[in-house]
């Protein structure tokens, strides 16, 4: 076998699409089994059973899904509940909703409506990506189908009313960031709200709303029919269940796979993805969880597990589980730089430490890469990186300063070195004029 | 951030056409009523599917058919990256992804052969046939380096797999989208290693469940 997960325990039976995607097919792989019985059992034995399987959301966070959709009032009051999924995938290295929006949407409309269900809402919201054009017409096909059997729509047998609507974005990194999506969603510039207030107090047209990333949805119908201590029983405490891992970069062969959580990150590679080009000797570093979790080194890498508790021991984190392997050949600072220049790119522009500090780490990273630089310039750009850490409103300056942060804590004396090079094969090397840009 | 501008050159004038209208009202049918605004990326990006591109007539057009003040569409249409703002290349916008995961497995050979192919980067082709871009993560990093050419995804790309795609864009062909080697979606190379238990795909599952793990006492 290969891995730790067995495949009668995978949840996404038609990841890579091998079989029908359609009503027919997802009903046969078990599917919309029972979902009329899980309603009946009532919105608080859902939301405690959510709460023993452990699911922590896999949108990168890692919060409880159970615990979030408790927070939800629990009497409807003169504003709607809505539900949206957040299928804005768009972290450097995932790729895995995609997979499930494309062949296995119907998981994804059940996870929806039992949701929904659990939080006293009649509408959801699903937001994809713009790019995702293809996976869009597939999941509104599965839609289309969904409400014509009478799964979902008005006086449908589940007995729940229930309209599941699907919009997209137009390219925006940012509307990742959940309160970000609803002002899209909303129809505006997608500019991270101040919190509080909360979504779950005042979210899409300032009503009560929960956002979940498309996995955390789509795993909760098996969940309820296999039984949460089953979900429980996968991976190890406190970090339980199947995760959709993302493999990347410089493995023999890339793939997503389905595996249990806290599989140790070396069997992942070795096993599933044919091994790290040339050979594990050859690995330089990894990041572990998509581009804005700072990286680890190959030594960490024999140890390392792909879970939530044992990568922030290793002062990095799980993410999306988005894997990006880079292997000797690769010029990590290079690498780092142009994930510098991705946040630059993608800063809304609203706070100013991200929106001028990104642009700036990028141009200093960019010249560091070329060893262009000056010695000091590595302690000020680490000074920079943790003035931008922290004092914006969303995450999104916190990403662009860990990777750096994470390239510096392993790496250092490479970039020295290169800048050490630099110098010495020009005799008149021109200070920077840093503090002009 | 990225700072976009309207083109310099506008056309006059703008108008629906009966098939985007229809789509437009479809689209403004999922929100409230009075949350007609919801709409009006999905209907930029109607009119960029119409046009080719987002012009400033249109923007004037769509914040009409919302109730939008203009000024409220234009911030919309300049954030999000996806709305071009001036026209490209009439048989294919080339959008390379040029973000870390394709970078480590070649994306920037991939420009490079755009650059010699086509020209300069954002900028329409000398025959107007092509523009191509570069673009940040696409989100199918398992199938990198990848492109995506008008609406799909073009995977596991080599400079003479996207140079053979060109070449058949050029000749108004459009080539299947998906894997360029031969990769069915984001299984591992040489076939999936998971996911081959029959009995996930006999119909076991469907059997009806009688009992739910930890069910309360049967509902009345």
């Amino acid at each position: 076998m290969v891995g730790i997960l067995e495949d009668k325990d995978r949840i996404f039976t038609n990841l890579y699409g091998f079989h029908d995607w359609g009503l027919e097919g997802a009903k046969a792989r078990g599917c919309w089994n029972a979902t009329r019985e899980i309603l009946q059992q009532g919105p608080d034995w859902i939301i405690d059973n959510m709460k023993a399987s452990g699911l922590r959301g896999r949108g990168g966070a890692g919060f409880s899904t159970g615990l979030k959709w408790s927070f939800m009032p629990k009497e409807v009051g003169a504003r709607p509940h809505y539900l949206v999924v957040n299928a804005d995938e768009s972290e450097p290295g995932t790729c895995k909703d995609r997979e499930i929006l494309r062949h296995d949407p119907h998981l994804l409309i059940e996870g929806c409506l039992i949701a929904s269900f659990a939080m006293h809402a009649h509408a959801c919201y699903i937001y994809l990506r713009g790019e995702y054009v293809r996976e869009r017409e597939v999941l509104e096909e599965a839609v289309k189908q969904a409400y014509e059997a009478k799964l979902i729509g008005k006086d449908n047998i589940h007995g729940w009313d229930f309209d599941l609507y699907v919009h997209h974005g137009a390219g925006a990194y940012i509307c990742g960031e959940e309160t970000a999506l609803l002002e899209s969603l909303e129809g505006k510039k997608g500019q991270p709200r101040l919190k509080p207030p909360f979504p779950a107090g005042a979210g899409l047209y300032g009503c009560p709303t929960t956002v979940n990333n498309v996995e955390s949805i789509a795993v909760a119908g098996t969940i309820l029919r296999r039984g949460a201590a089953w979900f429980a029983g996968l991976g190890r405490a406190n970090n339980t269940g199947t995760k959709l891992m993302c493999i990347s970069g410089h493995v023999n062969k890339p793939c997503n796979v389905e595996e249990a959580m806290s599989i140790p990150l070396r069997q992942l590679l070795e096993e599933h993805c044919g091994g790290v080009r040339g050979g594990w000797g050859n690995l330089k570093a990894v990041i572990p969880g998509g581009s804005s979790v700072p990286m680890i080194t190959a030594e960490q890498c024999e140890t390392a597990l792909m879970d939530f508790d044992s990568l922030r021991e290793l002062r990095s984190g799980l993410g999306t589980a988005a894997v990006i392997v880079m292997d000797k050949s690769t010029d990590l600072v290079r690498a780092i730089a142009r994930i510098s220049y991705f946040y630059k790119h993608e800063s809304c522009g609203q706070c100013t430490p991200c929106r001028e500090g990104t642009g700036w780490m990028w141009r200093v990273m960019e010249r560091m890469a070329r060893g262009e630089a000056e010695m000091k310039e590595i302690d000020l750009l680490l000074d920079v990186a943790s003035q931008v850490e922290g004092h914006t409103i969303c995450a999104l300056g916190d990403a662009a300063a860990w990777p750096i942060q994470g390239l510096f804590r392993h790496f250092r004396p490479e970039i020295e070195e290169r800048i050490a090079s630099y110098r010495s094969g020009r005799p008149h090397v021109q200070g920077h004029a840093i503090a002009a840009e | 951030m990225s700072v976009r501008r309207l083109s310099a050159q506008q056309p006059d004038s703008f108008a629906f056409s009966d098939e985007t209208l229809e789509k437009a009202r479809w689209w403004m049918t999922k929100y409230p009523p009075e949350r007609k605004a919801s709409a009006v990326i999905p209907i930029l990006w109607l009119v960029q599917k119409q046009e080719g591109w987002v012009s400033e007539p249109a923007i004037r057009a769509i914040g009409e058919l919302l109730g939008m003040p203009k000024i409220r569409v234009l911030e919309v249409a300049t954030f999000y990256t996806m709305f071009q703002l001036e026209p490209v290349g009439s048989a294919a916008l080339i959008q390379v992804c040029g973000t870390t995961p394709c970078m480590l497995r070649g994306s920037e050979a991939l420009m490079e052969l755009c650059r010699s192919e086509i020209g300069p980067k954002d900028k329409l082709s000398a025959d107007g046939k092509f523009t191509w871009q570069e673009v940040e993560c696409l989100g199918a990093c398992a199938n990198a380096p990848m492109a995506q050419i008008n609406d799909y995804y073009y995977e596991d790309l080599t400079p003479d797999s996207l140079k053979a795609i060109i070449e058949a864009f050029r000749a108004g062909e459009t080539p299947k989208a998906g894997s360029a080697i031969g990769r069915h979606s984001s299984e591992p190379a040489e076939g999936a290693l998971t996911l081959t238990d029959p009995s996930l795909y006999d119909g076991s599952r469907a059997v009806p469940i009688t009992s739910l793990p930890n069910a309360r006492e049967p509902a009345v």
